[in-house]
């Protein structure tokens, strides 16, 4: 009962969140340099200025600014995030057409991160103060201080420039037409270097937390109590210590989980993935504010949801944690 | 106490080194256009020139011909100029909502963090694209956005800094004396939470460059600074022919953060007493 009650309070609070982010986008909207009206006129070929009024009527932008608000959150609502006069389509049929990519890049980033990163960190834990420990400890530092963007570029010099081993462009091969398993096979060739240098990033993150973590934990009585016990450390360290330093490790990879998104903007951009990231570099590119703002909603959009996910999960898995 | 301070901070190899990388970057930016003797915008020599080929330019030229030495020292300044003031900007904003929100708790207290969690939850990056994207790149704008979604962060660690030394028998005492609020904020818990702020200062502009690099790679960066992510924004479609357009911004740019990161955690053995001795 009281995880319900919780549950929806969250839930209450994460949409009083995007009400209030979709109310900032709509401020962004109309703070756009050049009036909307004038540029879908220039657009449309015709700027006279009873088509420009007609026009003005028509998307409602004669009326007093909070009925405009009013009627853009109940688009919203409605999942209309507006038209992209570039591209010609409604923003959210765009954004649903990337979704699919952007979620496969950044779940296997996500994925292949956390693994390695938990491994790594629970290596370095172990062997700590020791060469192993110092080369996971320089490694993460290096890769968290390395640009995203930069390291993709660097895969795509070694691997695809010098190596010829991976494609470096696109979700697939262009004109193959691919089907069933080659068509995977070859998807996920085009996936190994936008995943993995996205992943990379948060490894080092995760890598160094976990870490942390399982120094800590390792301190506490119930691992002396274990240690006493007589049970074998590799046991020690894989069920008792590990165990207990997931939890934050997990929590700190769901808040960004959303952010992830984010990242995935750069990632997408220099391997010209077909995701929402390379959507909003275009739209960038287009001067094209309506799809910019649209991604931007629905990222953060996205990274509120996920952050809700993961407190849900996080007292489903933790039964400690206080619900009040 | 001061030499306690530099025996923690040199006793961490990492910190000293960076330290060192850190000042030889400053170094090139305070007499880099002296050595550089190219404008960063000029076309200096033939396009395409690969390092070491002689002609005065050591690290090449890129599509139009600039030096790419020229190119870097410009850009250092560009980045650790909009590091520093960006990172100033986004700690009066965390500062300040911290401490309010820290020393008079209550309503206050949660509506601010209310504030704050929300900012949190915005993917960052998509937000400093946006607010530099609608308010046209320039140093200002592009500072604008990195404080904007740099501060929240600050405003916790203060927040529970505060919460903490308020119980604390000093503030009693300067209340009792009748000092103003704003006084007892300013002067007297202020500079007890200074070390924490310091470690984290040090570490947001390490993320600052980051953050700034990644802008100016989109193609929003201030369109009349020369700057490290836009060189290796403009070596993307150039890849296979020109390898040095990418790889020299990149190092400068890595080196830089990795040791604004590395001075960070030697900061942080230097000025926190609880995590000297530990088992680290």
């Amino acid at each position: 009962m009281k995880r319900l009650q919780y549950m929806s309070v969250r839930l209450l609070q994460g949409l009083a969140a995007l009400l209030v982010i979709a109310t900032a986008n709509f401020l962004l909207v109309r703070a756009a340099p050049g009036d909307p009206v004038s540029i879908m006129a220039g657009e449309a070929g015709a700027s006279d200025a009873q088509f420009v009024s007609q026009l003005r009527q028509q998307f409602g932008l004669d009326q007093p600014l909070p009925t405009q608000l009013a009627n853009y959150i109940g688009h919203i609502l409605r999942l209309d995030l507006g038209y992209s006069y570039r591209q010609q389509q409604p923003v959210t049929d765009l954004i649903l057409d990337r979704l699919p990519a952007t979620l496969l890049l950044t779940g296997t980033a996500f994925a292949l991160s956390l693994a390695l990163g938990i491994t790594l960190g629970a290596l370095a834990s172990r062997n700590a103060g020791r060469w192993v420990d110092s080369a996971v400890t320089v490694v993460a530092l290096v890769f968290y201080a390395t640009p995203l963007y930069w390291l993709a570029m660097m895969a795509v010099l070694l691997f695809t420039v010098q190596l010829d081993l991976l494609p470096a462009f696109g979700l697939f091969t262009v004109g193959a037409d691919l089907t069933g398993v080659d068509r995977v096979l070859d998807i996920s060739r085009h996936l190994v270097l936008p995943a993995g240098t996205l992943g990379l990033f948060y490894m080092a993150v995760y890598a160094r937390m976990t870490r942390a973590s399982m120094l800590e934990v390792a301190q506490m009585d119930f691992v002396k109590t274990a240690r006493a016990k007589g049970l074998a450390p590799g046991r020690i360290q894989s069920h008792h210590v590990l165990r207990n330093a997931l939890l934050p490790v997990v929590t700190l990879a769901g808040i960004q989980a959303g952010g992830m998104i984010g990242g995935a903007v750069l990632t997408e951009t220099v391997f010209a993935w077909p995701g929402i990231g390379r959507l909003m570099f275009d739209a960038l590119l287009q001067r094209d504010y309506n799809l910019l703002l649209g991604c931007f909603l629905f990222t953060a959009a996205m990274a509120v949801l996920f952050n809700l996910i993961t407190d849900l999960v996080y007292t489903l898995v933790d039964p400690r944690i206080d619900l009040g | 106490m001061k030499s306690r301070f530099c025996r923690r901070f040199c006793r961490n190899q990492g910190a000293v080194f960076g330290l060192l990388v850190l000042m030889l970057v400053a170094l090139a930016a305070a007499v880099g256009p002296f050595v550089a003797q190219y404008d960063a915008w000029d076309m200096a020599g033939v396009p395409f020139q690969a390092p070491m080929a002689g002609h005065g330019m050591p690290l090449g030229t890129d599509t139009m011909g600039r030096d790419i030495l020229s190119g870097l020292v410009a850009g250092g300044r560009v980045s650790l100029l909009i590091g520093v003031v960006s990172t100033v900007v986004s700690l009066l904003i965390g500062v300040g909502v911290g401490a309010v929100s820290g020393y008079f708790g209550g309503w206050i207290d949660a509506t601010l963090m209310r504030f704050t969690e929300l900012f949190q939850a915005i993917p960052s990056f998509a937000l400093a694209i946006v607010l530099v994207a609608i308010f046209q790149p320039s140093v200002q704008s592009i500072v604008a956005a990195i404080a904007v979604v740099s501060w929240p962060p600050v405003a916790r660690l203060v927040r529970s800094e505060f919460l903490t030394l308020r119980q604390r028998d000093f503030v009693a005492a300067a209340q009792l004396a009748g000092q103003s609020t704003p006084r007892i904020i300013l002067t007297q818990i202020l500079p007890n939470a200074a070390s924490p702020i310091v470690v984290m200062a040090s570490l947001m502009v390490a993320t600052a460059i980051l953050l700034e690099s990644s802008l100016s790679f989109m193609g929003l960066g201030d369109p009349n600074q020369m700057t490290w992510g836009y060189m290796i924004g403009s070596a993307r479609t150039v890849l296979r022919q020109a390898w040095w357009m990418a790889v020299f911004p990149g190092v400068a740019i890595l080196l830089t953060v990795l040791a604004l990161n590395l001075v960070g955690e030697g900061l942080n053995d230097g000025l926190n007493a609880r995590a000297d001795g530990s088992g680290k």
